[in-house]
């Protein structure tokens, strides 16, 4: 195969385990900004803090409660860390964001920076700054795979395969369930849904938790890959929401798409001109708002 | 067939008043029909007839007052508890389809409120031209289907009192005369209904009685056997 | 809804009778008062460097103020226009040998260029993307100073020298410098306040109350708006050159986010919308930063906590408290 061929699709597998975390978080944020008109700004706090929860589960937990050997691995925090983040995002709502739906949504943005602030002030003060290695990696998805082109890392495959599922599974309930219906007419009029007989605070609740339980998910998918750092949320979110004025948030299925394509595209640039490779999305942002300001797949304003 | 006082209304306002944020928008509504009647709220735009059934279904800012729904008082209760302890079925003006759900999904969206709701399959009997676009978006459907659909939409749940909001507004004759079989059989079924009306000859031959709302208040109360009599009056209050 | 969009500041011009203005000026006169004979005996009481930066920061909430209190747009990349502009004066000031004084122009001209190519790409939409633009905007701007051969990376650019002002006025001295950075504080707070008080500003404000309504009155909202922008990006560029030629050096964390956020917090605290809010707003959360600097990151859990109690019990600030209280319209 030709070198730069195989130097691209390469970058590409590698861009697009970076278009995971795009997209899942993303997904979440337009799933929350949808019907609660809040854009989360604490989102990428709570991808920090699903990751966290991954590391503390697997070194700390078991020393707590005096159990020194008990290590909780990685599929227990699989589901164990995206149910605690989602149970903390259900508090913010419950308590704080409740109280601003009637106000500008500025608050809500400026109430979730504020959260943000305060979780990654803690993880600072509670954890190494800089960041500590996950040492949980399943045994099973150790070591490489051979795409032909390149050799692989297992979890990496994993992750991006594990995350399509996850996104299809979300986008399929949201645009195909009943539940998902309720959702969505939440969305157009929350008033008529409720006088329908539904509980809508309720539902805001459960779906902000479902959201920020995403960005947990996503926070333990990121553990083994990553370093685990109270700062890798913080920068993430600033580039989800370039990824999301480019795709709008009005669309699940565009939200979850601009997330793997920007990926996919960070990848491949760095393979032409490395520096750009952290900007491009950036740029792509600045390009879309002179030719398509409302986004890719935009329906609002 | 009707009477003013009865002996147990089914939904009972008194002195009912609501605000959107500072306006104060009703000054102490009053009315009652008993099961199985039809009423009318007329009067011209903007006199409070909408929103007294939206304050009704708890969808103003603050209400103050009365409304009682087979004796039980329901100025207290949380929105979304309305609609399943009162077995109430409300159709909003602009009818209220969700854009972003087929037809079959914004047919049951709404929860059962009670035990007999009509099956889909009746639905689509009644409504025929409901039958042939049930995968079709809520955004592609014709007023005429939007507002079929917004009243099925409320059958299907087991509503026993319908709150109905200008149905036949902006809509071809020959659909306006569909809606008014539809409401002539509901009736005869012993649903209960409260009909918003611009459209007095379609509302006419339906009701049992006639509110005239003004400025927020009942200023008047018209018997349907006393429609006749009463012509120069009801011209006088629905003159634009 | 009418009723979302008027909680941003309580503020507003021209209403209410006679003696209500009246009392209004009267107060306005008292803070006037104690804000020039402040600085003018603050460095007999305090670190003049300490005051130094109060200024800077006040300046910077202030024009930060004219967006978000004012015109009722949310800026999320503030941090660029003072950051940036730092790093221009200060390559100015030591590269390019220019005078302090033309330093601090080249600095705030390009603070306004910046504003203008950041404003135009994010007026292109409303709202909350607004706010989300401007901060995807300002990384790239992060990036670049980051990246950039002249600006030190990490290190940030040490060394500006302060110079001598008009050629002769040696601002190595303390209180020579206290008192040029004075005066470029009073003059750009009084430009922000007469671009509050001019038909200009009254246009802003009818746009932060109603846009529609502006729109429909035959306004071109969108050039208001870039312009109030352009103005705003300028005087936060005339904050960040002056505190670099006051501190001599510029540092990645002038441009970072978290400083946009700081700024926001300053003039919320203070009071988004009022005329004073954003000067008091900085001073505290500035000494706050000093007072609590022994405990290391925990002031971010500070910080952030602060945010948090402004959003949910503290809307107007503390300014816009006081005026609430002494039931004047603006303060």
């Amino acid at each position: 195969m030709d070198p730069m061929i195989r130097l691209i699709l390469a970058q590409g597998m590698l861009g697009l385990n970076n278009g995971v975390f795009y997209a899942m978080l993303s997904l979440g944020l337009a799933v929350i900004f949808g019907l609660l008109n809040v854009v989360n700004f604490a989102h990428g706090a709570l991808y920090m803090l699903g990751a966290f929860l991954a590391l503390i589960l697997y070194s700390y937990a078991g020393a707590w409660v005096g159990l020194d050997a008990l290590h909780i691995g990685f599929w227990p925090a699989l589901i164990i860390a995206p149910l605690l983040v989602a149970c903390f995002g259900m508090l913010i709502e419950r308590f704080m964001l409740r109280r601003l739906y009637k106000l500008d949504p500025i608050y809500s943005l400026l109430l979730t920076f504020g959260v943000t602030l305060v979780l990654q002030g803690l993880f600072i003060n509670f954890f190494n700054a800089s960041g500590t290695p996950y040492p949980g990696m399943p045994e099973s998805l150790r070591g490489v795979v051979n795409l032909g082109f390149m050799m692989f890392p297992k979890y990496r495959l994993f992750v991006i395969i594990f995350s399509i599922v996850v996104c299809f599974v979300v986008w399929y309930m949201i645009e195909r369930t009943r539940i998902g219906s309720r959702l969505r007419a939440g969305t157009e009029n929350p008033e008529l849904v409720k006088a329908f007989g539904i509980n809508v605070p309720l539902m805001v609740m459960l779906t902000f938790g479902f959201g920020t339980g995403l960005a947990g998910l996503a926070g333990v998918l990121a553990a083994p890959i990553y370093s685990v750092s109270p700062l890798m949320g913080a920068n993430l979110i600033i580039v989800i929401f370039a990824v999301v004025v480019i795709g709008g948030m009005g669309s699940i299925a565009g939200a979850v798409v601009t997330g793997f394509s920007l990926g996919l595209v960070e990848g491949i640039t760095k393979v032409f001109y490395a520096p750009a490779a952290n900007t491009v999305i950036f740029l792509l942002m600045v390009i879309i708002l002179l030719v398509r300001p409302n986004g890719l797949f935009g329906r609002q304003g | 067939m009707s009477t003013t006082t009865l002996t147990k209304p089914m939904l009972k306002i008194e002195n009912l008043h609501a605000w959107y944020g500072e306006s104060h928008v009703l000054h102490g509504i009053n009315l009652e029909l008993a099961e199985g009647q039809l009423i009318t709220l007329l009067g011209r735009n903007g006199a409070g007839r909408s929103t007294t059934l939206r304050s009704i279904m708890g969808m103003v800012d603050r209400r103050t007052g009365s409304i009682a729904i087979n004796g039980e008082e329901f100025i207290t209760k949380p929105a979304h508890r309305i609609t399943p302890d009162g077995r109430i079925g409300f159709c909003p003006e602009e009818r209220g389809i969700f854009g972003s759900l087929t037809v079959e999904e914004n047919l049951m969206l709404p929860p059962a409120v009670g035990p007999d709701g009509m099956p889909i399959e009746e639905l689509f009997e009644m409504f025929p031209n409901l039958a042939n676009v049930r995968k079709r978006m809520g955004t592609r459907l014709s007023g005429g289907e939007q507002q079929m659909l917004a009243i099925a939409r409320i059958l299907r749940t087991g509503a026993r009192l319908l709150l109905l909001d200008e149905i036949t507004e902006g809509l071809a004759p020959v659909i306006v005369k569909t809606l008014g079989r539809v409401i002539r059989d509901l009736k005869s079924r012993g649903y209960t209904i409260v009909l918003v009306e611009q459209n007095f000859r379609f509302a006419a031959p339906l009701a049992d009685r006639h509110y005239v709302i003004e400025h927020g208040e009942v200023v008047d109360t018209i018997e349907s056997g006393d429609v006749e009599s009463s012509m120069d009056r009801l011209n006088h209050y629905l003159s634009v | 809804m009418s009723n979302t969009t008027t909680d941003i500041g309580e503020f507003e011009e021209n209403t209410g009778e006679p003696e209500h203005r009246t009392r209004s000026r009267i107060w306005q006169g008292i803070f006037w008062v104690a804000l020039i004979g402040f600085l003018l005996i603050a460095p007999a009481l305090l670190y003049p460097v300490f005051v130094m930066q109060l200024l800077c920061f006040a300046l910077f909430a202030a024009a930060f103020n004219l967006l978000i209190g004012f015109t009722g747009l949310l800026s999320f990349g503030h941090a660029a226009f003072f950051g940036g502009a730092a790093y221009i004066a200060g390559h100015a000031l030591k590269v390019w040998g220019f005078p302090p004084l033309l330093g601090i122009a080249t600095g705030t001209l390009f603070a306004a260029a910046l504003g203008w190519a950041v404003g135009s790409l994010a007026i292109r939409r409303q709202g909350i993307y607004f706010a989300m633009i401007t901060l995807a905007l300002a990384q790239i701007v992060y990036f670049l100073v980051l990246q950039l051969p002249f600006t030190g990376g990490e290190d940030g650019l040490q060394g500006i020298p302060r110079g001598h002002l008009l050629g002769f006025i040696d601002l190595n001295q303390p209180l020579a410098m206290y008192y040029t950075v004075a005066a470029i504080f009073l003059i750009g707070f009084l430009v922000i306040y007469r671009i509050i008080h001019s038909p200009f500003g009254q246009v802003l404000q009818a746009i932060r109350e109603n846009e529609p309504r502006a729109l429909s009155l035959g306004y071109n909202v969108d050039r208001f708006k870039l312009l109030a922008f352009v103005l705003s990006a300028a005087l936060a560029g005339l904050a960040g050159s002056t505190k670099a030629l006051v501190f001599q050096f510029a540092s990645l964390t002038d441009a970072h986010w978290q400083m946009s956020g700081e700024v926001i917090l300053m003039t919320l605290l203070g009071g988004m919308g009022t005329i004073f809010g954003p000067v008091v707003g900085s001073f505290i959360v500035v000494a706050l930063q000093h007072a609590l600097s022994g405990i290391g990151s925990w002031v971010q859990v500070v910080i952030g906590g602060t945010f948090i109690a402004c959003v949910l019990l503290f809307r107007r600030g503390i300014v816009g408290e006081l005026a609430r209280l002494l039931k004047i319209n603006s303060l």
